[in-house]
């Protein structure tokens, strides 16, 4: 059993780290590499929408991979790489987009939801208590124990 | 106030028909990304000619007059659908200029000479790094600029006569006037 748990989680992993980038794109340097690559993973593909650029396998995506490890390799810092996509594709471009008007349900939904749902659950709770006092037995139904005895 | 209570999961669903029925019946393409070069000046960028070709398409060329500019590919399959609306376009005297997106230049020669060649200019984008500035993210893709030089309209989807009638020729005429 445990052997099966650790083999999903493996699975698990490995699923996550999903790359499309190909040996010969990579920068030489694996430090750069990295970085390129978690540039990468804040980038979405434009192409495919819901991967990232390091997720996907569009020969668009792959040109944009192909940049941001031009400009790593050039000394770009994250900030500039991630402006110079964010200038050309907008919010859209960034899986992690900026808190502005247009995002703010984005961004609070889910605190939105749970304190609704907070609310619902305390008042579901207090108004029911768990344990109310039974009602005692009528006059007729003590009668009618009696006569069962 | 306990009745109100009751109506309350009525009334969320009815605000959430209404958030996603809206951009479903007012025909908003939810797979369009959203340009924030709108308004904005041309990216700079200078592309070299296809072979035979006198000259290519730098952002130069994009002054002076009201221009489309179309990024195209041999590769590409809607491209070739919408080959007949540019022509039609090129016949009204609407100058449209050519972005060759990453095409091998001798597909590019033989993909102009089956459909016509609606363009003034071409540049060659071998490499993508042109059609990246102008935040593309496929093709075709056409845009419509200014006589300052200015992208005022983009469309990501291949043009159709209905898009010439209704959209483009009108706000051509619109920009033209402009001063």
């Amino acid at each position: 059993m445990r052997a099966v748990f650790a083999a999903i989680a493996v699975t698990l992993a490995l699923a996550g780290a999903a790359r499309a980038v190909e040996p010969d794109e990579m920068l030489k340097d694996p430090q750069q590499e990295a970085r390129a690559e978690a540039i990468g993973r804040q980038l979405r593909c434009p192409v495919c929408k819901t991967e990232s650029i390091e997720e996907s396998d569009a020969d668009f995506t792959k040109d944009l991979r192909k940049l941001v490890r031009e400009q790593v390799a050039a000394g770009k810092t994250d900030a500039q790489v991630l402006d110079y996509m964010h200038s050309r594709y907008g919010d859209f471009i960034l899986l992690r987009p900026p808190f502005k008007p247009s995002t703010w349900l984005l961004w609070l939904a889910p605190a939105i939801l749970l304190l609704f749902g907070g609310i619902f659950a305390f008042f579901m709770t207090r108004r029911r208590p768990a344990t109310a006092e039974p009602e005692p037995l009528t006059a007729a139904e003590k009668a009618a124990v009696e006569a069962l005895k | 106030m306990r009745r109100l209570l009751f109506i309350l999961p009525v009334l969320v669903f009815v605000g959430i028909v209404v958030y996603f029925a809206t951009p479903l019946l007012r025909g908003i393409d939810p797979s369009v990304i959203p340009s924030p070069l709108i308004d904005k000046p041309v990216p700079a960028f200078a592309l070299p000619p296809l072979p035979g070709y006198p000259k290519g398409l730098s952002s130069a060329d994009l002054k002076g007059q009201v221009q489309i500019v179309n990024i195209f590919a041999s590769w590409c399959v809607p491209c070739r659908a919408e080959a007949p609306a540019l022509m039609a376009l090129k016949k009204m005297n609407i100058p449209i200029q050519g972005i060759d997106q990453k095409d091998k230049p001798a597909d590019a020669l033989e993909y102009l000479k089956e459909l016509g060649d609606p363009y003034v200019s071409i540049g060659a984008d071998l490499d993508r790094k042109v059609s990246i500035d102008w935040g593309a993210y496929g093709a075709p893709e056409t845009f419509i600029v200014d006589a300052n030089g200015r992208i005022r309209f983009k469309q990501a989807a291949p043009i159709t006569q209905d898009d010439i009638d209704n959209t483009i020729v009108p706000l051509i005429n619109r920009l033209r006037t402009e001063k």
